[in-house]
């Protein structure tokens, strides 16, 4: 195929203005001066240590982590039988249940976490880490729905018949013929549900308190109240993190996974 | 299989979902339908009576439709291009896309920060070549909420785009040369209708991202510029108004609905003239 120069131009520029303010963020965190400037005077890497260092950004990052991997659990647990069950059976309603399981995603974030906050927090005194947890649950079984069942559709269920009439059980023949069949569905599920979570702003803001901070309301506290380079150091950490998932992915899945 | 079994294992969603979505939901929704045990929409055209809180929801509507409108346009020639790449140059550009996507959209809105401050980038380059004497005011403004918004929500509508560009076939565009037609003239009578479903699922997802966006209009509108989402956050956590803060999110439900099904209503009906 003949290439297009201008095209090629085109996409250039759309992409370095895509590129270049997640570059100034990485140049930013080795400043010496004690704002965040472009460009930078001196070079150092203290900002890496203090981010290090930092009790909240830390504490509210593992927070963030355990908030992600127990709702994307929970979420797997719930919506991977609900998903087979779809793919599975014909079940009256079919369309309509699928759109209920999918609605979480129609509903703003902060009109979630407004509505979890009054009627758990506010009326019910349900602990705030608890409304947190049910609004992160809400935030991620979309993706387990949508992509295990996408992956379930893909599966030929007359294997699953032919294990039945050899004799296996039905709960057996799930977990070592469908299951296995899936799990590449399911790790994507995972690993999207598990980013969504940990990136999530608009349901957490509403629902923090003493030990519930996660580390995106964190980090927004820090840029609200006059900041300085520990939060590009940061950033950058989570940004190696993110690479890292990445070159995962690319081994196992394929990047393509992540864009489901 | 027993009936028994198949909504069992619907039941445990279908259950916490009415708990923790729907209940919430409506115990935010009754209050202002029923103010004082009778139905009224009061609330509602109180809401729209005041001329601030128009202001806040047009501003919305009109961040959400420039944001979609200005990825469209970045958007579609790029992932044109990067559909027709080879297979390793196009897991590169879906790579580089899909790579902002996963990162936290606190660092990206702080990117911007840097960027149209007073002593940042923009304003540094323009004071440094002498086209201006004084920084200008980036920061707070509603361009800035926008160009933030662009930032956050076009690659997702470029991983949109080329999934559906991707299966369009380079004959189609080659038959339309060999026909005599230019290449932009073969890209807008070809390409661009092929393309249209997947651009209004893009816009789809844009629009109704940017309406529902927090963090970006908080950290780059400030308390000048509010939109619907960061409304909801200071009537109810800054002002205690329960109620105002509900109607302020019933609205925004409304609104994504009604974009969402207007946007699926001209797709059905765009796929229908394909078929004809």
């Amino acid at each position: 195929m003949r290439k297009n120069k201008v095209l090629g131009i085109y996409t250039f520029i759309v992409f370095a203005f895509l590129m270049i303010p997640l570059l100034i963020i990485v140049v930013t965190a080795f400043g010496e001066a004690d704002i965040v400037q472009f460009p930078i005077k001196g070079f150092t890497l203290k900002w890496f240590s203090k981010a290090i260092n930092s009790q909240s950004f830390v504490s509210s990052c593992l927070f963030s982590f355990k908030l992600a991997i127990g709702a994307t659990l929970v979420a797997l647990l719930v919506g991977v039988p609900a998903a087979y069950a779809l793919a599975r059976f014909t079940v009256w309603g079919k369309g309509l249940i699928k759109g209920f399981f999918l609605s979480p995603t129609i509903v703003p974030g902060t009109v979630l976490g407004f509505a979890l906050f009054q009627v758990m927090i506010v009326k019910m005194h349900i602990p705030t880490a608890v409304g947190l947890f049910c609004g992160h649950f809400l935030i991620v079984l979309p993706y387990v729905i949508r992509i295990v069942g996408s992956s379930l559709e893909e599966f030929d269920f007359s294997m699953e018949e032919a294990a039945w009439t050899l004799g296996m059980g039905k709960i057996k023949t799930f977990f070592t013929i469908v299951l296995p069949n899936i799990t590449s569905g399911i790790s994507a599920a995972f690993l999207l549900a598990f980013i969504n979570s940990f990136n999530n702003v608009p349901v957490s803001m509403f629902m923090t308190g003493p030990g519930v901070n996660t580390m995106p309301t964190t980090l927004m506290g820090y840029l609200e109240s006059g900041f300085d380079p520990t939060v590009p150091a940061f950033s950058v950490l989570l940004m190696i993190a993110t690479i890292g998932i990445m070159f995962v992915v690319e081994k196992t899945l394929g990047i393509a996974a992540l864009s489901q | 299989m027993k009936n028994w079994i198949k909504y069992t294992l619907l039941l445990p969603g279908i259950v916490i979902l009415v708990l923790f979505l729907v209940m919430p939901l409506l115990s935010m929704f009754m209050p202002t339908i029923f103010p004082e045990n009778s139905f009224s929409l009061e609330s509602y055209v109180l809401f729209f009576q005041d001329p601030l809180n128009v202001k806040i929801f047009v501003r919305t509507l009109r961040v959400s439709l420039i944001t979609t409108v200005i990825c469209a346009f970045l958007g579609v020639p790029a992932a044109y291009y990067i559909s027709r790449c080879k297979a390793n140059l196009r897991s590169f550009f879906m790579t580089v896309s899909i790579f902002p996507l996963l990162t936290n959209s606190v660092i990206r809105s702080f990117a911007w920060i840097t960027i149209l401050g007073r002593n940042g980038i923009i304003n540094q380059i323009l004071q440094g070549i002498g086209l201006i004497s004084e920084p200008i005011q980036m920061m707070y403004t509603e361009f800035a909420i926008i160009i933030g918004s662009v930032y956050l929500f076009l690659p997702l509508m470029m991983t949109t785009l080329v999934g559906v560009m991707e299966n369009i076939s380079n004959d189609m565009m080659e038959a339309a040369e060999s026909l005599g037609a230019s290449r932009l003239k073969a890209f807008f009578k070809v390409i661009l209708p092929l393309s249209l479903p997947g651009i209004i699922v893009g816009s789809t997802l844009v629009f109704t991202g940017t309406l529902s966006a927090y963090t970006t209009p908080q950290l780059l509108g400030g308390n000048k510029n509010t939109v619907m989402a960061t409304f909801i956050y200071e009537k109810a956590m800054n002002l205690g108004d329960w109620t105002g803060a509900s109607v302020v999110a019933i609205i925004m439900i409304i609104t994504t609905v009604i974009a969402m099904k207007g946007l699926n209503y001209v797709a059905g009906r765009l796929d229908k003239r394909g078929e004809a």
